[in-house]
Formats: C-alpha cells, structure tokens, sequence
C-alpha cells in the first residue's frame, strides 16, 4: 500500500490514493448491490437533502402561530386544507413546517455526536492498544465505568448541570458514546500488532505515528464505519427522547422529541401531533439502519447473517 | 479460575467507586442545594446554618468520604425535598421498575426466540423477510413513541387498556411492550443468526443423518447451544434496560425509579440521584458478572483476559 515515489509528484499522488478510491468504490458497488441498502441510502440522501433545502421550497415559519387555525388536521381529513399539508397544533403552528426544522436538529446532533465519539474513541483505542501497559489498563478502566454508567441519568445530570444548547447536547451524546468505537479499535489494534507487516515496519524503524497512521488505521476503518452508521440512528433516538423529558435542544427551536412531548397532552382530540413526529424519527432510523445492515454486509463479510 | 475471579471482583469494586466518586463531584458542581430548600427571602444566617447542619461547609473531598462511609452502611442520606431517607424511596420504587423491565424482557424473549427459530429453519421464505422486516421496524422506533402510538389506540381509541399508573396486569401490557420492542427486534435477529449458523455445523448433519426427526435436531440440539449467546446478552441487556425506564416510565405515569430520578434531577435532589445511580451501577455490574461466569462456565474455552 505505501506509494513507491514522492507524494509530491503527480504520479505519487495517483499512486498514494488510487488503492484507497479503488476500496471506496468497490465498497460503495457492493452496497449499491443489494437492494435493501440501496433503498437505505436513497431514503437518507432524501431525508438529509431535505433538511438542507427546503426552505427553497417550503419557505414556511414553524413558529407563525395562528390561533384561529388551531388544530386543523392534515389535508386528506376532514376540514384539512392545503395551506397546512400535515395540520396544525394547539398554537396554529404549521406541523410540516415544525417537521422540517425538527429534522436538521436531529441530523445535526446525530452525525455531529457520532463524530465527536468517534473522534475520542479513535484516539483512546489506538493508544491503549498499541502502547499497551498501565496506560492501557487506565484507560480500559475509564470506559468500564463509562460503560456501567447508566447512561441515560449521565446524560441528563450533565445536561441538568450544564445547560441544554445544542452544543452541550452534541458534546455529552458524543463523550458519553465512546466506548465502543475505543474498544473495537483496541481490539483490532492488538491483533494487527502481531502482524507481519507491522513488526517489519517497525523493525526497519518506522516511528508509531507513521505505523498506527499507515499501517493501523486503514485496517481497522471499516468496523468504524459500520459501527458509527448504526450509532447515528441511536443517538437520534437518544436526543429525541431527551427533547420528549425538556432536556433536549431548548426552545422555540421545533425538535421532533418535543412536538411529541406537546402533542402528548391532545392525545385525545389530534392524532396527528402525536404521530407524525414519531414517523419522522423512524423513517430516518430506518433509513440508517438499513443502510448501515448493508455497509456491514458490504464490507465485512464475516458479519454477515448478523 | 481462581485469579481471573479476583481480577474481575476488584475491576467490579474499581468501577463503583469510580460511579460513586463521579456522580459525587458531579452533583455538587451543579449548584447549592440550600438555595432551593429556603425560602426566597430566608436570611444570610439561616443559610449558613442550614449549610453547616447539612454539612456543605466541609472540604469536597470530606464530604465525599464521608459519603462513601454512610453509603457502604446503605445509607445515602435523607432527601432533600420529600425529607425521608433516599435509601427507603429508593426501595419503595425499585420493585416497580424491576418489574418493568423483567416483563420486558420476557415479552421480548418469548416472542423473539421462536420467530427467530422459524426464520432461520425456513430462510429466504415470505416469513422469514416478513419477520426481519418487522424486526428492522421494531429497531427503528423510539420505544416512548411505540408507547404513546399503542395509547392512541388501545386506550384513546379502543378504550382497552388504562393510559396509566401500575397495579394490574392491564396497567403492565403496554410500557413493557414499548420497553421490549427494541430487544424483542433484537433477539429475532441474534436468535435467527445463531442458528443459521449451527445448523451448518457437522453435529447437526449427524443428528440428521442419524435419521433424528427435525423436530428434534432443531427443538434440541440446535436449541440448546444457541440459547447460549441469547442469554448472555440477555444479561447484559437487562442493566440497559434498568436505566432504559426512565422515559417510558414518564409516558405511562409508572411509579418507578425512572420517574423518582427525572423529578430528583430537576430538584437537585442529590442524596436520591447518587443513590439511584449506584444501585443502578450495582445491578448493572453484578448482573455482568454473573453473566461473565455463567458464560465461562457454559463454554471452557473461552480464556479471559487473554485480551480479546
């Protein structure tokens, strides 16, 4: 894998990164060719692209209350009308409108936790499986603790404690989520140790940044991504449920554990703002867990039947 | 045997004092307490005193000591808003959010296993996709939502099934159904993988070709080995769910810890959310423990802590 000439030269870039395009779209084929990812992907490329640019085409104000439209159900019912496809709520305030804005906070927080988790967890991973020793040991106790924590009263005390921004929410989902993705890499850190190719690099003395950047990382990228693919869809769940307790992203921002949260109280009298916020939330779980079954399917074929 | 039991006790003293120490320094940074407990207008003095009677004035590190030596005689002090010690509300609410979640988990198990069992045994059938799609759904629904969706129905619209509080079994069907759903998603698909799995083994083509019924082969020797995977994550799973209760318990109004910590959080409560917290922690890792020696107990040849 490692290029023969300077990656300063034209030819050594092409030589540097044509391996690495040459796994990511053979990676991608593989995914594209079975149909339940494929519908996955197209499902969530919709649903992000949406987030991202409806304003274009729905140019709506979630927070426009209208009190003389209070509780109009959504168009196909009776006494629905086309000025609010999806209905309105107790405040008149249009729901697909509220919907839209709802889905760019839980694809933020989502992807961005993920991120930070993967991020920490990458970095402890890698140094307590290649360095090893006490460092190890401390580290491995940290995320046993981490891991005995229930999780859900972390997450809420720290939130208690510091505030509910976005921000702080993306930080706590993503720190309180790092175990994992540390322990996969230890794992498969320790087995490439005793490889071949690594003692050789070594032995010919590369420094352990070059090795762990060169030699460790790219093997062990792909449990990572099919790890964190499937923890977006847990943290969206995490972060609504947040928001349904009063501890998510705080007001008037629309998120989708809150309409639930407002909706709950009219149970009774309209359905829809009780069940189309939780439609939302699964249909982009959906999309997710779909396409992360088939990035596992595609890219570790020992998982596969899982 | 002897030393990886010592191993894995002192690794289970290490993380409960590590939970214990903190959830301690945790809650004390969120805030004085004393503030919220007097009245607006309460004097300079009166806070003082109360501080100094509830012991806030000492070093944090004292307090937490001392904390530990009253916490490993059970007692983790008296609440702050009900006045009572957080030791017997605890012990109040335990046994209703146990039994969620042990009726959870058995909703999940019982339905799971033999769903499992017949997709893998008939693979590729319309019941089998049927089944992993249902699975896949099942995954992918917050289980609050689940919970207020089967209100809709079963209480608002069909009048079934009371909307809240605990007694009957009428009041335990619905949250324990949202609360397993996820599980129930995931033990089909582990139990349907591990048996597509043995039946590929040679024990099984044995079995078979000693001209066993199918019945049998499956019901028994396929069975068998395969709950053992099952029941390991099932252990595991249950401490999650323990601390999984806290919003399903909002939803349908269930009198468990869940809900006491939600309200103790808000308050600042601490004494009461230090000592959910640990026994929460407590279960979680005991119930690992003993997952992790029936498990090497169950199959020898796993060695532990040759560093997986």
């Amino acid at each position: 894998m490692t290029a023969k000439g300077s990656i300063l030269t034209p030819s050594g870039v092409k030589d540097a990164l044509l391996p690495h395009l040459r796994l990511l779209a053979d990676t991608l084929r593989e995914v594209a060719r079975r149909r339940s990812a494929l519908a996955g992907g197209v499902l969530l490329l919709v649903i992000v692209g949406t987030s991202i640019f409806f304003p274009l085409v729905y140019p709506v104000d979630p927070l426009e209350q209208n009190l003389l439209a209070r509780f109009t159900p959504p168009a196909w019912q009776e006494n629905g009308t086309l000025a609010y496809p999806l209905g309105t709520d107790n405040l008149g305030r249009d729901i697909l409108a509220r919907l839209l804005y709802g889905s760019r906070v839980s694809l933020l927080v989502g992807f961005a936790a993920v991120l930070v988790a993967m991020v920490a967890g990458i970095l402890l991973g890698l140094i307590s499986g290649y360095y090893g020793g006490r460092l190890d040991s401390v580290i491995m106790r940290i995320a046993d603790i981490f891991m005995a924590y229930p999780f859900m009263l972390l997450t809420i005390s720290v939130i208690a404690v510091l505030g509910n921004s976005i921000f702080n929410l993306i930080l706590v989902l993503g720190l309180s989520d790092w175990v994992t993705y540390a322990r996969t890499i230890r794992g498969s850190v320790l087995s490439l140790k005793k490889k071949e190719f690594v003692e050789a690099s070594r032995a010919i003395g590369t420094r352990n940044s070059v090795i762990i950047y060169r030699h460790i990382l790219p093997n062990v990228i792909s449990p990572l991504l099919i790890l964190g693919t499937l923890r977006v869809a847990n943290i969206i769940i995490w972060e609504s449920g947040l928001s349904f307790l009063g501890m998510g992203v705080p007001p008037p921002m629309p998120t989708w554990g809150r309409m639930l949260a407002e909706g709950r109280v009219y149970i009774a009298d309209a359905w829809w703002l009780v069940t189309l916020p939780g439609v939302a939330i699964m249909l982009t779980i959906l999309s997710i867990n779909l396409l992360g079954d088939g990035l596992r399917d595609a890219l570790d074929p020992r998982l596969r039947n899982l | 045997m002897a030393r990886f039991l010592l191993k894995r006790l002192w690794h289970t003293v290490f993380v409960i004092i590590g939970i214990s120490a903190i959830s301690f320094f945790f809650i004390h940074l969120s805030g004085d307490p004393v503030m919220l407990m007097l009245p607006g207008d309460a004097s300079h003095q009166e806070i003082e005193a109360l501080r100094e009677r509830l012991g806030f004035n000492a070093p944090l590190y004292e307090q937490y000591l001392r904390f530990v030596a009253r916490a490993l005689r059970g007692d983790f002090g008296e609440s702050l808003y009900y006045r009572v010690p957080s030791m017997s509300l605890l012990v109040e609410r335990l046994p209703a959010s146990l039994e969620l979640a042990l009726a959870a988990m058995l909703i999940a198990l019982v339905v799971a296993i033999p769903i499992g069992i017949v997709s893998a045994v008939k693979r590729g059938s319309l019941l089998d996709t049927g089944s992993m799609l249902g699975a896949l759904f099942g995954l992918s629904m917050p289980h609050f939502w689940l919970g207020i969706m089967m209100i809709l129905l079963f209480s608002v619209q069909l009048g079934w099934l009371p909307t809240s509080g605990r007694g009957t079994l009428a009041h335990l069907i619905m949250p324990a159904v949202a609360l397993g759903m996820s599980l129930m998603a995931m033990f089909a698909r582990l139990t349907r993988s591990v048996m597509l799995e043995i039946l590929n083994l040679d024990y099984i083509r044995t079995a078979r070709a000693k001209g066993l019924r199918e019945r049998v082969v499956i019901g028994k020797h396929a069975l068998k080995n395969a709950l053992i995977p099952i029941v390991t994550v099932a252990g595991m799973q249950f401490g999650f769910l323990l601390g999984g209760t806290v919003i399903i318990e909002t939803v349908f109004a269930w009198p468990g810890v869940g809900r006491l910590v939600i309200q103790a959080i808000f308050n600042r409560d601490y004494p009461v959310v230090q000592a959910i917290v640990l026994v929460l922690a407590l279960i979680f890792v005991l119930i690992n423990l003993v997952v992790d020696m029936v498990y090497m107990y169950l199959d020898p040849q796993i060695s532990y802590y040759e560093e997986k």
